[in-house]
C-alpha cells in the first residue's frame, strides 16, 4: 500500500475543480493569442482578440473562486504579503501555491492589460482611463512584451496546478509526477477548442481557424499520450480506478474528451464542446478520485 | 532555540481511557463535535475517529482478534508529530506555520487563510480546518504552557504515563530502554517509530513504541515529503509546454508555406 494512503483529503471540490478548469482553458487561450501575437499574421487578429478576452474573464473567476474557497476569504492577500510584517512579501519558491498566487497574479495583470488593448483596438472602451490603457497597449513593443510575460505565466497557471496536487502527500496526486504535464497540455487544448467556438464570432477566417484545429488535434495526441504515462507512473495505485471515478476518466475523459474529438475532422465546433466537457471531466476525476480516499479506511480491521 | 521538546508515547501502557483527549479539548477550547450529541462510531471505542480541527489528539482502538479468547487490544493516542522536516511548514503558502524554539511545529489561526495545502501535505492525515475558526488547526503541543514552564494537558493527564513529555533526547534514551525491556520480557515486535533523526523527515518530535507494523496502528511506513515530487513534475510540465510551443510553431511555419505554395503567381493577378 503506497504511505499516501494515511493523508487526509484538503476538501478540494467545487470550488477548485472550476478553478482549474477555467484557470487551464485561460492559461491555455492565453498562450495561443500570445504565440499569433509574436508570429501570427493580420489573419489570425480576430484569434488573438478572443484568446485575451478569453484568458482576462478566465483569470478574473480564478481569483475569485480561489478566494471564494478559503476558510477565511478576507484573508487572501495573506498569500501575497507576510500579514505580521507588511509590506514584506509572502513567496516561496518550492511551494507551488505560494508560487501559484504570485504566477495568477501576474497572469491577471496581463491578461488584462492585453485584453485593454484588443478592446481598444475595436473601439470598444468608453471609460478614460481605461482607454487610455488601451491606448498604451496598441504600442506594438509593449503588447508584445506583456503577450511575451503572460504567455509564460498563462501555460504556468495551466500546469502548476497538477504540479500543486503532485506536491502533496495525497493518493494518485502524489503518486505520480505527471499530473503537471497533464493539465498543462489539457490547458492548451481546452483553451483552443475555447477559441474555436469564439473566435468565428469576432471575424476569425476559416483559414485562420485551421491552425487552431490542427493544433487542438495535436494537442489532443499529446495529452492522450501524457494520460497514458500518467496512469503507467500509477502502478498499484490504478486499482483506485476501479470505481465511478475510472469510469469517468475511461468514458469522459478518454472517449468522450480525447478520442471523439480527434475523430470528428469535419465538425469543429462539436469537437470543440467535447473537448471542453473533457477537460473539465479531467479534473473532476483527478480531483475527485482522490478526494474520496479516507484515511484509516484501509487501516480498520487489520 | 531552547532543547527540542516533545512527547514519546509507548502504546504498550495506553489503557484507552481517552483522558488526553479531554484535557486537550479543555486546555485548548476546542468544539464539540455533532453539537455535542454523542454519536458511536461502530469502530471499536473509538467515537472520535479521526486527528481533525477540533480533535487535536485521538486515541485509536485496534482489535487483532482470533477468535473470542486469543488476541489482544493495541490502543494508541495520536497526535501531531511535530516532524523535524514539516511537510506543513514546507507547503504554507500564507506562513501561517512556523517552527518554534522548542523545535514543534505550530500553525499560527490569525495568519492562516484556510487554504487546506497543509491538510494534503502531511504524510499523517493530522491537520483539517477548524469549522468555526475556518482556518487550519492541529496540536500546538500547548506552546502557551510550555512558554510558561507548563508540561501539555494530554500528557499531564495521562494516568499510566503512556504520554511522557520531555526534552527530545532524554525521551529518546528513555523509549530505548523501554524497547529493551519489552524484548527482553519476549515481546519481540517491540519498535520504536519516529525516533530516528536520520530517518524519515529527521525524525519526530513526537514518536511512539509500537508493537505491530506502523501501517496497523494507521501510520505511514516510510513517511516524505510533499516536495519529493516537485522538480520531476516541474520538469515534465516544462517539458510539455515546449512540446505544445514547438507544435503550434511548426504548424504556423506549415500553414505560411501551404499559403506561399498554394497562391497564384504575381503575373496571374
Amino acid at each position: 500500500m503506497s504511505d499516501t494512503f494515511f493523508s487526509a483529503a484538503p476538501h478540494w471540490t467545487w470550488f477548485i475543480i472550476p478553478y482549474f478548469f477555467i484557470g487551464g482553458l485561460a492559461g491555455g487561450a492565453y498562450f495561443l493569442a500570445a504565440l499569433l501575437d509574436w508570429f501570427g499574421q493580420p489573419a489570425h487578429r480576430p484569434i488573438i482578440r478572443t484568446g485575451y478576452r478569453v484568458a482576462a474573464v478566465g483569470a478574473i473567476l480564478s481569483g475569485l473562486f480561489l478566494t471564494i474557497d478559503l476558510g477565511r476569504p478576507l484573508r487572501f492577500w495573506h498569500m501575497l504579503f507576510q500579514s505580521e510584517n507588511l509590506p514584506a512579501i509572502m513567496f516561496k519558491s518550492w511551494s507551488p501555491i505560494s508560487f501559484g498566487a504570485w504566477a495568477i497574479l501576474l497572469f491577471g495583470l496581463c491578461s488584462v492589460l492585453s485584453a485593454l488593448g484588443v478592446m481598444s483596438e475595436d473601439g470598444r472602451l468608453n471609460n478614460r482611463t481605461l482607454r487610455a490603457v488601451g491606448g498604451a497597449m496598441q504600442g506594438r513593443g509593449i503588447a508584445k512584451f506583456v503577450a511575451g510575460i503572460g504567455g509564460l505565466c498563462g501555460f504556468f497557471v495551466a500546469g502548476y496546478t497538477g504540479v500543486l496536487l503532485s506536491v502533496t502527500n495525497r493518493p494518485i496526486w502524489a503518486d505520480s509526477p505527471w499530473l503537471g504535464a497533464l493539465f498543462l497540455v489539457s490547458g492548451a487544448s481546452t483553451g483552443a477548442a475555447t477559441l474555436i467556438l469564439l473566435a468565428p464570432g469576432r471575424g476569425a477566417t476559416e483559414q485562420a481557424l485551421r491552425w487552431l484545429t490542427s493544433f487542438d488535434r495535436n494537442a489532443l495526441v499529446v495529452e492522450l499520450l501524457v494520460l497514458a504515462l500518467f496512469l503507467v507512473s500509477l502502478g498499484a495505485i490504478n486499482r483506485v480506478w476501479l470505481s465511478f471515478w475510472g469510469l469517468l476518466l475511461l468514458v469522459g475523459v478518454v472517449g468522450a474528451g480525447i478520442l471523439a474529438p480527434l475523430r470528428l475532422h469535419a465538425q469543429p465546433a462539436r469537437a470543440a464542446r467535447l473537448v471542453l466537457l473533457g477537460g473539465f471531466l479531467l479534473r473532476v476525476a483527478t480531483i475527485l478520485a482522490s478526494e474520496g480516499i479516507e484515511r484509516y479506511h484501509m487501516v480498520a480491521g487489520t | 532555540m531552547s532543547e527540542a521538546m516533545g512527547f514519546f508515547t509507548d502504546t504498550t501502557i495506553c489503557i484507552g481511557c481517552k483522558a488526553c483527549e479531554v484535557a486537550c479539548k479543555n486546555w485548548n477550547q476546542l468544539p464539540a463535535e455533532n453539537g455535542g450529541v454523542k454519536k458511536m462510531s461502530g469502530n471499536s471505542y473509538d467515537n472520535t475517529e479521526r486527528l481533525d480541527g477540533i480533535h487535536w489528539r485521538h486515541v485509536k482502538f485496534i482489535e487483532q482478534f482470533d477468535g473470542p479468547y486469543n488476541g489482544r487490544w493495541l490502543m494508541m493516542s495520536d497526535v501531531c508529530k511535530h516532524c523535524v522536516q514539516a511537510g506543513c511548514l514546507e507547503v504554507c503558502p500564507t506562513g501561517a506555520i512556523i517552527r518554534t524554539q522548542f523545535d514543534t511545529v505550530v500553525i499560527q489561526s490569525d495568519v492562516c487563510n484556510g487554504c487546506r495545502a497543509c491538510i494534503a501535505a502531511c504524510p499523517f492525515g493530522v491537520i483539517d480546518v477548524n469549522p468555526v475558526a475556518g482556518t487550519a488547526q492541529k496540536c500546538t503541543l500547548c506552546y502557551d504552557r510550555l512558554e510558561v514552564g507548563l508540561e501539555p494537558a494530554c500528557s499531564k493527564a495521562c494516568p499510566t504515563d503512556s504520554i511522557q513529555f520531555g526534552t527530545i533526547t532524554e525521551l529518546r534514551a528513555r523509549a530505548q530502554k523501554r524497547v529493551e525491556q519489552l524484548k527482553a520480557q519476549g515481546e519481540t515486535r517491540a519498535q520504536l517509530y519516529g525516533d530516528d533523526p536520520n530517518g524519515p523527515l529527521g525524525g519526530l518530535n513526537s514518536f511512539y513504541l509500537l508493537v505491530d507494523k506502523p501501517e496497523v496502528y494507521g501510520l505511514p511506513a516510510k513517511p516524505q515529503l510533499p516536495s519529493r515530487n516537485l522538480a520531476k513534475s516541474g520538469t515534465f510540465s516544462a517539458a510539455s509546454a515546449a512540446v505544445l510551443g514547438l507544435l503550434a510553431l511548426v504548424g504556423l511555419r506549415k500553414q505560411r508555406m501551404d499559403e506561399r505554395g498554394g497562391s497564384p503567381p504575381p503575373s496571374a493577378n
